[in-house]
């Protein structure tokens, strides 16, 4: 079943790529007269730039939407609010960075909303400017980021650790859990045997519904508590952050779950968990595959397929589906822009309603798969007898 | 590596990557003290105590049945004693009556032997007694005409050749 699921998300992710690959050919940048009757306006720098970059109207002098789109699915140094530009509303977040001098902090609001690689923050006698939310170091202040065929800088990359964005709301998501589930297992103490009341009566049907369905299931009944606190810390996890992403509005609305390091960064652990249960027969399985005749193409696709592909498929399908739910919204959103007309909003409003509905299914939905398919794997590197 | 440089979604950030691990790690381990584990225990608890409530409640109707049937038990032990007594007595009355009216008959006829024997022997006693008064009579009479014929010679015998003629008796 998961060969199949493997196989759906890497279609889905060829899509996605073909897609958005030739609008980002144009360039990165968010750029567009300051005419009055567009919504998006941004400051006028143009020439410092180039061509590289993208803008909010193309050649024809229509809106395009795909800047606006690809600055709300991607990770930020900055928690945006409104605005444009210099005017722009941001909640400031710290920047820490690994150079060859040495950790370096500061506060992203000293880019002054600068995201173009024009205002230079100077640490340590080091000069940093953000190019697209990516932190490059410049050798002297008045120098400009040299820029490859492509348009990417050849500037050396200092270790980017800082709390962006996306981390912010990987801490707030955490501390909601931890106050949710905290406070659940408080009341737990003074009710005895008898069901708690408040909070704890909602959690625990899902808790023990993940415990019933998702590790007993496919765990199995007899090893499935040890991996109880994961298989749980990972379901609330991600459907939290679903949910936040889907909240239009600050502190939340990051694309967290939607960003390939963070799906990354859960695949690998899950790899780790999974190739860490396997038993002797689960890896007997990957390297002593029968027949004997066929173990030379056998073992190496038997090994790719439960060592890495499974876990790939993880992290791409969970950043796939909730990207994708958040293009779909903006897109909907976007129409009132490119047809100029707020009439557009009847139409372009019910459906990003309805999207937004079916996004509700589809963050509960993703980080149930995600769970189940972890704990499927588990069950099958801890049976102990293969077939 | 083209692809990845193609499109920024797909490339991972070192930072958040590792922001992520370890958060998703001190997140685990904070939640299974202070959530997950009691969460899980108490829930568990509970479902042995409901399992525990469960089997005492099927043991206590199991041990209520086993009242009950010996209970019944009892009762039908008790109802074929009763039945037993009541036809050991129906038994007794029967013979009682049965020996009674035995004894009854018995008696009755005795008493009918004893009143026939006592009538003949009053009979035989009677007709004894009217033997001797027919003998003493005829004596009375045949003093009298004896008397009264010895007058006369001949009619003397004729009247006693009549008379014996007469009583020629028993």
């Amino acid at each position: 079943m998961h060969k199949l699921l493997n196989f759906s998300a890497l279609a889905s992710l060829t899509v996605l790529l073909s897609t958005n690959a030739p609008l980002y050919a144009q360039g990165h940048e968010e750029h567009g007269h300051k005419g009055h009757e567009h919504i998006i306006t941004v400051h006028e720098d143009v020439e410092v730039h180039g061509e590289r970059f993208p803008e909010t109207e193309n050649e024809e002098g229509d809106y395009d939407p795909t800047p606006v789109i690809m600055h709300h699915i991607q990770d930020a140094h900055s928690f945006h609010i409104y605005g444009e530009g210099h005017e722009a509303v941001s909640v400031p977040l710290p920047v820490i960075l690994w150079t060859e001098k040495g950790l370096v902090t500061f506060m992203s609001s000293e880019f002054h909303h600068d995201s173009h690689g024009h205002h230079v923050v100077e640490k340590k006698g080091m000069y940093f400017v953000n190019y697209h939310e990516d932190i490059f170091q410049l050798e002297r202040p008045d120098e400009t980021l040299t820029l490859d065929e492509e348009g990417h800088p050849t500037n050396t990359q200092p270790l980017d650790f800082s709390i962006t964005k996306n981390v912010f709301t990987l801490f707030l998501a955490c501390i909601l859990l931890f106050l949710i589930f905290g406070t659940a297992a408080r009341k737990y103490k003074n009710a005895g045997h008898k069901v708690p009341r408040g909070i704890a009566s909602f959690v625990e049907p899902l808790v023990v519904y993940v415990r019933d369905d998702i590790a007993k299931a496919n765990v199995g009944e007899k090893k499935h508590e040890k991996y109880m606190p994961y298989l749980l810390t990972l379901f609330f996890l991600i459907w939290v952050i679903n949910l936040m992403g889907l909240i239009p509005f600050f502190p939340f609305s990051a694309n967290l779950t939607g960003n390939i390091a963070f799906t990354m960064s859960l695949a690998v652990i899950a790899m780790f968990v999974v190739s860490f249960s396997g038993g002797k027969a689960y890896w007997k399985h990957i390297f002593f595959p029968k027949p004997w005749g066929v173990w030379p193409i056998l073992m190496p696709i038997e090994f790719a397929s439960n060592v890495i592909i499974k876990f790939f498929a993880l992290m791409i399908r969970l950043f796939a589906n909730i990207t994708a739910g958040h293009i779909i919204v903006l897109s909907l959103i976007s129409l009132v822009f490119i047809f100029q007309s707020v009439g557009m909003a009847a139409v372009a409003v019910p459906f990003a309603l309805f999207i937004s509905v079916l996004e509700l299914l589809v963050a509960a939905l993703q980080a149930y798969i995600f769970t189940l398919l972890v704990a499927l794997f588990i069950g099958q590197a801890v049976a102990d007898d293969h077939h | 590596m083209s692809l990845l440089a193609l499109n920024p979604l797909v490339k991972p950030d070192i930072g958040l990557l590792f922001w992520t691990t370890v958060t998703f790690l001190i997140l685990l381990v904070l939640l299974r003290k202070f959530a997950w584990k009691p969460i899980l225990n108490a829930v568990k608890a509970r479902e042995a105590s409901i399992d525990n409530a469960l089997a005492s409640a099927e043991n206590a109707r199991e041990e209520m049945a086993q009242l009950k049937s010996d209970n019944e038990k009892i009762l039908k032990e008790a109802r074929e004693e009763r039945d037993a007594i009541l036809k050991e007595a129906r038994e007794i009355k029967e013979n009682t009556i049965n020996e009674a009216k035995e004894k009854a008959a018995g008696e009755a006829k005795r008493i009918l032997e004893d009143a026939q024997e006592q009538i003949e022997n009053q009979k035989m006693a009677a007709i004894t007694e009217l033997k001797n008064q027919v003998g003493e009579i005829s004596i009375a009479i045949a003093e009298k005409i004896l008397r009264d014929e010895l007058a006369d010679k001949g009619k003397q015998q004729a009247l006693v050749d009549e008379q014996l003629k007469d009583f020629n008796l028993n």
